[in-house]
């Protein structure tokens, strides 16, 4: 079964994902392994996949501090990872 | 009481901000000091309270005692270590309506009256310095030299000092009574030249007479928002509801920490010793929160907790010598306080105790002056 | 929060996993109101994930049609914050769900609040691309592609071979499996489930999808690197170690209940789960607990507990033929703890600088084996960031013995504008 595509924006670039996939698969799929930094500046990740760690959060839409683990993929959302301190 | 020789004995029943700072600074004068916790280091309230050093003006004592204290905060500063985590993010005191708004230029005046840096700030200043406040707020009076820490990471580098002066700090010594020169701990009795009773709120079992009643308080923390609080931020408010002794209050004070992560409070409220969440006037506290700063209604709130603050009835706290016991003094009663008093505190207790003129005048926070007085009612 | 729900209902359910949609359908084809509050993005839980794209296991799909042919409400990605109890002896339970807030009253509460993997530190765990094993199943369902990637799986228990099939039937190039208990222990619970064809039917079907990767016992990961994402890994088993190229390193080992609801409403714990008699009631009246927080034993144990928690809450007696499935499963679950229980080797491959509290970033040598739990937590700020604990508080269980610290709302990070909407209880002691 073919899976609808289409992109959405992660710091300021399009990235194509499937539709459903939520924002944590979407942008590991993408090769985007780094979501956070830690409180000491460390390049951190998803880890357990299912909202109990907090290492895949990002800012989505405006909104910072979103487990992307548990937000799926919609059409015009933007995505930012990363930010020192956050 | 006079001077000592180097060697004597101190104890110091309480190892919480207050207690550490006493110990540091009569082990600085070269007594051989014992630091008694029943629990641990920080144990209580000062594990739970919101680290600030403030300079306070609700009265010209309160003044002059927290203006010395912040001062002693940061010559102490280069001998404080990462874990104190202390920041001089300043503090903001925030302007509502027209009446507070032209308050601000006499507690500027005030300020400068006992040599403490402040600055009315407009509207357009407050914005840009905070732009997560509600953008309607007349202005504020910025404090630059207060700051906040973490006072666990700052009692354990207090009590550094202690063992490096030769002191000492036992854990789980729960000392049932306070003697004349000195404590009971389990079926030992301790000697010792000095006792220094600073065990906070708890204080008054030891030294039964101490006006000092548990006033209940919540704080919240967000999850990490860089920059959206520069400052430590209080609502002009604030004096009020530390002052009146009503059943509950609530009033905005907010503090960044390093991380930035938002400490939110406060609350008061008198029930004893009941520890457990008021939901209600949790609710109205961060309903107070958001408010005044709408930035923090899309944070996310990660942790709430309550704690107790060692409150007496005239809003001063408890320092010096209580007669009644032979060499007891007493370190107590700071109620939101205790974080940026405990520095002087100590210091006027340690003064006194070598003979020394103490910087400030002490008398107002004299223990002795509580038996002078009609005694006050019990607190429900 | 833009607008607020209120939900009232006779039995409100936790957790929408095997458990939870057991306990929902058995209470709701009793006639009764029955509201369903799960985390997720729909019903299933970890082990009945849909695949992006793809079927869940037939039996996830029978149970959960039958759950949407009952008037059972279900709300999926709503986070349960807090639980109080009105002076009624009602429960009523604050959740936050995507933006809004959301209460719900209900006279008997079912918390079937499921599972967490158990991480343990090791060097360079904190890496990108470093993930659980149900964290690495969550992943691949929901959409993320490991075609090409060079795979280690390692850490203990059940999950590791059912999540090594999936992820190289989805293009994962595998290069071992690495399993920290002794072989002698996993022969020995792989030849207990003679008394259940199907799981050996299953277990048969697995080893087979990957017959070319090396399954190893006694073998477990000592320490990860890389620079911006895992690179390589090395393993060991006790004897020599070898280091592996690798791009997905998924480490877990075990399973931890999720308690934090029950303690937080008083049910008593006892020995790391929650304390319920035979009708899955918990030690506190009106409150049942069905599935892993009762004792981490599988699907099929899980189930029963639900059905039998469902049953029990709507006042119905029950079947004979329920509970002693649930004491044949709960036969498999002592058997799992003795197969895979940890070796000290893993609960003590942290270095000195290596990050124990992720949250906080606090490192081995900056605890104190000495202190309690709470002076811990408070001298180095351990556990009190957004994950409350969840992570290195298992981890520090094992490692150093400290037990966790009481619970207060709220038991999940919410959004502060949760708090704010109407409340409707005073804080009573259950």
């Amino acid at each position: 079964m073919t899976l609808r595509r289409f992109d959405i924006m992660v710091n300021g670039k399009p990235v194509s994902v499937r539709s459903g996939s939520t924002v944590a698969a979407a942008l590991l799929s993408a090769d985007q392994s780094t979501f956070r930094q830690s409180v000491a500046g460390e390049l951190r990740g998803p880890v357990c996949g299912m909202g109990i760690c907090y290492e895949c959060r990002v800012t989505i839409n405006d909104v910072a501090q979103q487990r992307a683990c548990l937000r799926v993929v919609e059409s015009g959302m933007r995505v930012e990872t990363g930010a020192a301190g956050a | 009481m006079t001077a000592r020789a180097s060697g004597s004995d101190a104890i110091v029943v309480g190892a919480g901000i207050v207690g550490a700072s006493c110990a540091a600074a009569l082990s600085r004068d070269g007594w051989r000091v014992t630091v008694l916790d029943r629990a641990f280091a920080s144990a209580g309230t000062t594990s739970v309270g919101m680290g600030h050093v403030v300079v306070m003006d609700d009265s010209p004592e309160q003044l002059a005692l927290t203006a010395y204290s912040a001062r002693l905060w940061r010559e102490l500063r280069p001998q404080l270590t990462k874990r104190s985590e202390y920041d001089a993010c300043g503090t903001l005191w925030i302007a509502e309506n027209a009446e507070q708004l032209a308050a601000l230029e006499g507690k500027r005046a005030t300020y400068a009256s006992a040599n403490v840096r402040a600055e009315v700030i407009d509207s357009r200043a407050l914005r840009d310095a905070e732009p997560g406040l509600r953008t309607d707020l007349l202005g504020a009076l910025l404090v630059p030299d207060d700051a906040v820490i973490y006072p666990p990471g700052a009692t354990l580098d207090l009590l550094d000092l202690v063992k490096q002066n030769g002191g000492a700090v036992r854990d789980g010594a729960d000392v049932r009574a306070i003697v004349d020169h000195g404590v009971v701990v389990g079926s030992e009795t301790l000697r010792a030249d000095v006792v220094v009773n600073a065990a906070g709120a708890a204080a008054p079992a030891l030294t039964p007479g101490l006006p000092i009643v548990p006033r209940k308080g919540h704080l919240a923390i967000t999850d990490r928002y860089p920059d959206m609080c520069r400052h430590q931020i209080v609502e002009l408010g604030y004096l009020t509801s530390a002052h009146a002794m009503t059943s509950e209050s609530v009033a905005f004070n907010v503090q960044p920490r390093s991380t930035g992560q938002i400490l939110i409070g406060s609350s008061r409220e008198l029930v004893g010793w009941d520890a457990s969440l008021n939901r209600a006037l949790l609710q109205q506290m961060l309903k107070r929160a958001a408010d005044l700063m709408p930035a923090l209604r899309d944070t996310s709130i990660i942790r709430v907790w309550t704690g107790f603050r060692p409150a007496t009835p005239d809003k001063l706290p408890l320092i010096g010598a209580w007669e009644q016991s032979a060499g007891l003094w007493v370190a107590g009663g700071h109620e939101g306080l205790g974080i940026t008093l405990s520095l002087a505190t100590a210091q006027l207790i340690a003064d006194q105790i070598a003979g020394r003129k103490p910087v400030i005048d002490p008398s107002p926070f004299s223990p002795m002056r509580v038996l002078l007085q009609i005694p006050v009612e019990a607190h429900s | 929060m833009r607008s607020e729900n209120k939900l009232t209902c006779d039995v409100a359910i936790i957790g929408a996993g095997p458990a939870g949609i057991a306990a929902a359908c058995r209470a709701a084809e009793a006639g009764r109101t029955v509201v369903v509050l799960d985390e997720g993005l729909g019903p299933g839980g970890q082990i009945w994930r849909p695949k992006l794209g793809g079927l869940q296991p037939k039996i996830a799909r029978r149970w959960i049609e039958r759950l949407h042919a009952t008037r059972a409400v279900i709300r999926e990605s709503t986070s349960v914050y807090d639980s109080a109890r009105d002076a009624s002896g009602e429960f009523v339970l604050r959740a936050e769900s995507a933006g809004s807030a959301l209460s719900v009253r209900a006279s008997k509460v079912i918390l079937a609040t499921g599972a967490r993997e158990r991480f343990l530190p090791f060097p360079g765990w904190t890496l990108p691309n470093v993930v659980g094993i149900g964290g690495a199943q969550a992943l691949l369902k929901t959409g993320m592609d490991v075609s090409g990637r060079r795979v280690v799986i390692a850490g203990s228990g059940p999950l590791l071979l059912p999540v090594a099939a999936s992820l190289a039937s989805a293009g994962a190039k595998l290069s071992l499996v690495a399993e920290q208990a002794p072989s002698a222990k996993v022969r020995r619970f792989a030849t207990s489930l003679w008394r259940r064809p199907r799981t050996l039917v299953q277990a048969a079907t697995l080893r087979s999808a990957f017959l070319r990767t090396r399954y190893a016992m006694g073998t477990w990961v000592t320490s990860a690197s890389g620079d911006e994402a895992v690179r390589s890994v090395t393993v060991t088993n006790g004897q020599t170690s070898q280091a592996l190229e690798c791009d997905l390193l998924c480490v877990a080992f075990g399973l931890v209940p999720n308690l934090q609801i029950a303690r937080l409403i008083g049910c008593e714990v006892v020995n790391g789960v929650v304390k319920v008699n035979a009708e899955q009631e918990t030690t506190v009246a009106n409150m049942y607990c069905a599935g892993e927080p009762t004792g981490v034993g599988g699907v099929d144990l899980a189930l029963v507990e639900g059905e039998i928690a469902g049953i029990a809450a709507v006042g119905l007696s029950i079947p004979q033929g329920l509970a002693a499935m649930r004491t044949a499963f709960e036969r498999d679950m002592k058997a799992l703890d003795v197969a895979f229980a940890l070796r000290p080797e893993v609960t003590a491959l942290a270095q000195p600088d290596t990050i124990v509290c992720r949250c906080e970033d606090v490192r081995l040598r900056d605890f104190n084996p000495a202190w309690t739990s709470r002076q811990a937590k408070l001298y180095t700020r351990a556990g009190m960031g957004p994950c409350q604990a969840r992570i290195c508080g298992a981890a520090l269980e094992c490692m150093m013995g400290w037990s966790p610290d009481s619970v207060r709302p709220p038991v999940e990070p919410a959004r502060l504008d949760a708090f704010l909407s109407d409340h409707q209880v005073t804080s009573t002691a259950s």
